[in-house]
């Protein structure tokens, strides 16, 4: 498992590759990136500032992929999140997932990401003309990641 | 018993508190009954700890709800619903 909150840029293709080196037995890798947008609800976006919770963070995400793996027959995962300011068309979020299969490698992203934006501390704070103001917790987050539990 | 706060994102910003070290009397104490505490120091703190703005809690890195109790040298965090990813 490799878990990584960090300020600069990741390259996403170079962690894929690693799921798959020296692993024959690996038959899928399935990745997500998130990406800094320019436009969120009629404003434009300048800018994104990411704060955490150092230590929470990270066992967080843990704890995610732990639970990912109870329920996913996957053989290994990535997430890299990085913090500080950003701007649109940056790279904001990794998750790639390798398993055997594709199903389990694709349900497992998701269940990640769906789990990552409801539970791990970060928070997101946009500048746009207006000025600044921090980013409210979205209700279709949380439905999206209730879909588990059933 | 001494206890470490955190606060983040809007409510470190409101408060104008990133972190604190508290002495408190050792006697049973919740989130919720800490939140009122800290509430009591002026109307902005009331708002942000108490008012409309979901606040979530954490003890030593594990989110937790308002019932749970807090010990002696605990690290509590409080903070809005979270926005990553």
């Amino acid at each position: 498992m490799t878990i990584r909150v960090q300020i600069q840029d990741f390259d996403a293709g170079f962690e894929i590759s690693k799921l798959r080196l020296a692993r024959p037995d690996v038959g899928a890798v399935v990745s997500f990136v998130g990406q800094v947008r320019d436009l969120n609800e009629g404003n434009m976006v300048a800018a994104l500032t990411l704060e955490h919770y150092p230590g929470m963070t990270e066992k967080s995400l843990e704890a995610i992929v732990t639970q990912a793996k109870s329920r996913w027959n996957i053989m290994d995962a990535t997430i890299i999140h990085r913090v500080g300011t950003l701007n649109p068309l940056d790279q904001i979020v990794l998750v790639a997932v390798s398993s055997a299969h594709r199903g389990e490698a694709f349900n497992a992203c998701e269940f990640i990401m769906d789990y990552l934006k409801t539970e791990a501390p970060f928070w997101k704070k946009e500048t746009t003309d207006e000025g600044e103001q921090w980013l409210d917790a979205k209700e279709t987050d949380e439905t999206a990641r209730n879909r588990w539990k059933k | 018993m001494k206890i470490k706060i955190f606060y983040f994102a809007r409510l470190k910003e409101t408060l104008k508190f990133s972190t604190e070290d508290l002495e408190l009397p050792d006697e049973a104490l919740s989130i919720l009954k800490l939140k009122a505490l800290l509430a009591q120091r002026s109307d902005t703190w009331h708002e942000m700890l108490m008012g409309k703005l979901k606040v979530r809690g954490a003890i030593n890195h594990e989110l937790v709800d308002d019932f749970a109790e807090i010990h002696d040298g605990d690290e509590v965090a409080f903070f809005p619903p979270v926005t990553g990813g």
